[in-house]
């Protein structure tokens, strides 16, 4: 599995290089235009991203963190969910910037190649922010009743959220 | 709603600190906090603003146009109302293949465009009708080629090799979206029935 991780990068710039000269894209230029946007991109997150990795190292350091996992540690045992990912379950569909703080904590205190900091990774790459998503969509043009959205929404996030668990498990065991 | 959290996550941890006795580690920790944010954030943009800029590249050669042509077919099953529909479905195409080229910033306006298209021919309801359900759900499910900004992230965390869980990545979000797409069907059914 570790094979596909190592080569995905070099694959994709080498095709993606080739079919920029083949389809006659000016590269460097187009290159440096899209830069531009993942600069822009990622200084319009930074404000926001600071308050949210500040909150969580205090409630890390004040020990409450802890406490929640403790207090939810039963409950996740009986559907066999990793005690410490749950305070990033009931981040992720509300702030992006919340659970990607979230997701920080984990790493640095579990490791980013343990089985619970690869888990965090899968949940927070395979879901969206769903509150923001809906909010965004049905206010741009004025809708009310949304409906069954939402319960199909959180219901896909739930399935994606065990089948991180369960290939996190089946890829790299533990 | 990010008011309530942001508010309430420093509340509890002043509270906990002081009941804890842990005041110091608190005051360090807000301190520490936003310099480790900032740390973080400059380890991203060096890699974020690199992957933006080689997708962009495929973007110009007509990748994103390619994909959204090949998408045709699958995405007018999901939405047969506007099987016909032409700016709609093109605009519905565009932004899941925005969406999975992690073209996270043009992908929501396309989406909106989408969304614009779909109440146009809602006749101004205020109600959601089906296909904008399952538009929605596809967007708050992400399937994406590579999940850069997760993989940035745990890089800085030292993983040996950061995209080592891109199948699992890809297999979980398929399987949101099947579960997303899969209810929607059924809550559409139930209703009919009911």
């Amino acid at each position: 599995m570790d094979r596909i991780g190592d080569y995905i990068i070099p694959i994709m710039i080498f095709v993606i290089v080739i079919f920029g000269l083949i389809r006659k894209v000016p590269i460097f230029d187009a290159f440096v235009k899209g830069a531009k946007d993942g600069l822009a991109a990622t200084y319009s997150i930074s404000a926001s991203l600071i308050g949210l990795v500040t909150a969580v190292t205090m409630l890390k350091s004040s020990g409450a963190l802890d406490m929640i996992i403790t207090a939810v540690s039963p409950l996740a045992q009986a559907v066999k969910i990793p005690a410490q990912i749950i305070p990033l379950m009931i981040l992720k569909p509300i702030s992006g910037s919340g659970s990607t703080a979230m997701l920080t904590e984990i790493l640095s205190t579990n490791g980013a190649d343990s089985f619970i900091g690869r888990v965090a990774a899968v949940m927070a790459g395979s879901t969206e922010t769903t509150f923001y998503a809906i909010a965004v969509y049905y206010g741009a043009i004025g809708i009310k009743n949304i409906r069954h959205t939402l319960a199909a929404a959180i219901l896909a996030d739930l399935a994606s959220m065990a089948a991180a668990i369960v290939t996190v498990r089946f890829f790299f065991g533990g | 709603m990010l008011d309530y959290i942001w508010g309430l996550l420093m509340i509890i941890s002043v509270i906990c600190g002081a009941i804890n006795g842990k005041l110091f580690d608190v005051s360090q920790a807000a301190l520490d906090g936003a310099a480790n944010a900032v740390q973080l954030l400059i380890g991203m943009l060096g890699m974020m603003s690199f992957w933006s800029g080689l997708m962009n590249i495929s973007d110009e050669g007509g990748a994103t146009a390619l994909l959204s042509k090949a998408l045709a077919p699958v995405l007018s099953r999901l939405f047969p109302d506007y099987e016909n529909g032409g700016s709609v479905m093109q605009a519905i195409c565009a932004n899941i293949t925005a969406n999975f080229m992690g073209l996270g910033n043009s992908a929501t306006p396309l989406g909106i465009r989408a969304m614009k298209e779909m109440q146009r021919l809602n006749h101004g309801s205020t109600s959601a009708n089906n296909s904008m359900i399952r538009f929605v759900v596809l967007n708050t499910a992400s399937i994406q080629l590579v999940p850069t900004f997760v993989s940035v992230i745990r890089k800085n965390y030292g993983a040996r090799s950061p995209l080592d869980i891109l199948p699992c990545v890809f297999v979980s979000s398929a399987f949101g979206v099947i579960v997303g797409i899969s209810c929607c069907i059924l809550f559409e059914k139930r209703k009919k029935h009911g």
